[in-house]
């Protein structure tokens, strides 16, 4: 097991040094650099600039400092536009939003998503079945700016039961649409794949053994279907959870949450590019570090995948 | 009696077999014969085709169709949307005007040909080198797959939507940027799908055969691999091209994607969004419409191709 830890941690590992150089490489090499401003700066003004955010060092030595800051004090640097504040302020103004309404939609999506696809596989073309795919179906072609809006129409517009937008410090009512908007989708992903790792496993040789020595249905199912049967969907939670940050622009669009997705767009618009490579890195550890937990956990689960 | 027997049986042999001489010849079935039957009695499947079908003649069609172009302003309409700019069968206003009074029928055609354009273009790049590349990771195997599948395993771990919209944001917002960031990720899975099924497919007899008769392994992989992958190929092409149409609209819905006077289904829903609340509903349901048809037309013919080509169903 601890062998397996370490062999997914060099793995782990490297890929976050190539996304730190692979993100600094690709500002780098943007035309016009974060200070082209439609009125030219004096070169000298540019030169102290350059100075102040370390540009004037070789590009390698750049790159170390960077990942450095990063790696040993967690801090993504200097905002390149608001000089009294830096990347992690801003980051740690936004993010806190995001997790708050992400991790609720994530919760929500997981245990639904998997109750309805059990549900559905268990109950095979019956009613219940067809209206579990109907309803995945539907949801995955209703992308979150999709429903958005459309939850913006119906329960702020015509029923007025909801407010429309703000965080107002992530009160119930202020939360519910963004987590429907968010959960949908994925709600619709797990029900799919629980649903088909369901059907293949209640037809596996265990589960004939299982039925065959007496037991009774619903001990089949939840001592001897569900675990191998969750599997598929353990790995569907790394995108998963990223899904819902990066939803983060939507949700924050249309109901003015203030999370982390307007501080990306908000760089976007002011090519603030650091704050864009901070949030940008922020969601690939996050990934990286999640996805490392599911694979430990799968490992731990299955003890097959530990070669 | 035994004599007789067995001439009587060689006369019947010999009409009959003078009988089957006259009839056409049987036709074998194919694979893909069967799966096309398979596919025809998807009532889900085919009903998505019908789908796309009417979405890819209204995006091409459409704009032929409306007396109005693109680009024309009515500036009657033009600031009075909601008074004057209503679906109209009369005007020419099919699917009404938008704030700046041009005709959302036009431009929902512009928009889902722009759409379309854009997932089937990711799409066929994502085939074209996730194809190669996954097949020759796993066909030839060893070092050069391990390291092959760990860049594919690296760049998966890249938060695909951010560095997107960094592309675009640092390199200037283009369709041509948009093609180049789409195409530099989406055809990571694509790759891991391939490799799989090469690692089962590269011990059969006939690969063994072709090898041992000094096939080159580029040819074999061309020759031998790769068509008899396109099943799986097909059925993930499918369900891409609506994961293209999603991530190209979520781009431009942020106002990043494609710019005017392109324009396409999800800057328009991003409109139709933000004129919602002055009562121009059209504005954005129209463009809804057309998109969550594409994605479901597209959604129901992967699902039926998968259950056509599935080998594990037969």
């Amino acid at each position: 097991m601890l062998n397996f830890v370490i062999k997914r941690l060099a793995i782990a590992v490297p890929t976050l040094l190539v996304l730190i150089v692979l993100s600094y490489l690709l500002m780098y090499a943007a035309p016009g650099g974060p200070f082209t401003r439609e009125k030219a700066l004096p070169p000298q003004v540019i030169e102290n600039l350059q100075a102040r955010y370390g540009f004037n060092e070789p590009l390698w030595k750049q790159i170390l400092v960077y990942m450095w800051n990063i790696i040993a004090h967690f801090d993504f640097g200097p905002s390149y536009i608001y000089k009294d504040r830096d990347v992690n302020d801003i980051i740690a103004q936004g993010f806190p939003v995001t997790l708050y309404y992400g991790s609720i939609s994530f919760v929500i999506a997981t245990i639904t998503g998997i109750a309805l696809g059990m549900v559905a596989a268990i109950r095979q073309n019956t009613v219940i079945d067809y209206f579990a795919v109907g309803i995945s179906i539907g949801a995955q072609a209703l992308p979150n700016f999709v429903l958005a809006p459309i939850l913006m129409l119906t329960f702020t517009l015509w029923l007025g039961w909801l407010p429309g937008g703000g965080w107002n410090d992530g009160a119930w009512p202020n939360v519910i649409m963004p987590v429907i908007a968010l959960s949908t989708s994925y709600m619709a992903s797990i029900a799919r794949i629980a649903r088909s790792s369901m059907l293949e496993v209640m037809t596996s040789n265990h589960i004939r053994t299982a039925r065959a020595k007496g037991l009774p249905e619903a001990k089949v199912v939840l001592r001897h279907a569900l675990k191998p049967a969750l599997m598929p969907v353990l790995s569907y939670l790394g995108p998963a959870f990223v899904g819902m940050i990066t939803g983060s622009f939507v949700i924050d669009m249309y109901f003015s949450t203030g999370g982390i997705g307007k501080s990306f767009v908000d760089a976007a618009t002011n090519r603030d590019y650091a704050v864009m490579m901070g949030v940008t890195l922020l969601v690939g550890i996050l990934y990286i570090v999640f996805n490392l937990l599911v694979d430990v956990l799968y490992a731990w689960i299955d003890p097959k995948i530990r070669y | 009696m035994i004599l007789s027997q067995t001439t009587l049986s060689a006369i019947d042999l010999t009409a009959l077999s003078a009988r089957m001489a006259q009839l056409d010849e049987v036709k074998g079935r194919s694979l893909w014969a069967d799966a096309r039957t398979r596919f025809s009695r998807n009532k889900a499947a085919v009903a998505g085709v019908i789908l796309l079908i009417f979405c890819f003649a209204f995006a091409f069609l459409g704009q032929a169709v409306s007396p109005h172009t693109t680009d024309f302003t009515d500036f009657k309409i033009m600031g009075h949307a909601l008074q004057y700019g209503w679906p109209d069968w009369e005007n020419g206003h099919y699917f009404g005007a938008d704030d700046l009074g041009r005709d959302l029928f036009a431009r929902t055609a512009q928009g889902t040909r722009i759409s379309l354009f854009v997932g089937v273009i990711g799409a066929v790049i994502s085939v074209v080198v996730g194809t190669i590349y996954g097949a020759v990771a796993g066909y030839v195997g060893g070092r050069t797959d391990q390291i092959m599948m760990r860049i594919v395993d690296i760049l998966l771990a890249i938060p695909f939507m951010f560095v997107l919209i960094m592309l675009l944001v640092m390199f200037g917002q283009s369709i041509i940027m948009l093609f180049v960031g789409i195409a530099l990720l989406s055809w990571l899975g694509m790759a891991r799908i391939v490799r799989g099924q090469t690692l089962s497919l590269k011990n059969k007899e006939y690969i063994e055969a072709a090898r041992a008769t000094g096939v080159p392994t580029f040819t074999i992989i061309i020759r031998h691999i790769v068509p008899n992958l396109l099943g799986i190929v097909a059925v993930y092409a499918t369900l891409l091209v609506p994961e293209m149409i999603l991530t190209e609209s979520f781009i431009s819905f942020l106002g990043l994607g494609v710019q005017a006077p392109n324009t396409s289904l999800g800057a328009l829903i991003a409109e139709g969004a933000k004129t919602m609340t002055y009562g121009t509903l059209w504005q954005l349901l129209f463009p809804l419409a057309f998109f969550v048809t594409t994605m479901f037309a597209f959604y129901f013919v992967g699902d039926g191709l998968r259950d056509a080509l599935d080998p594990k169903d037969r």
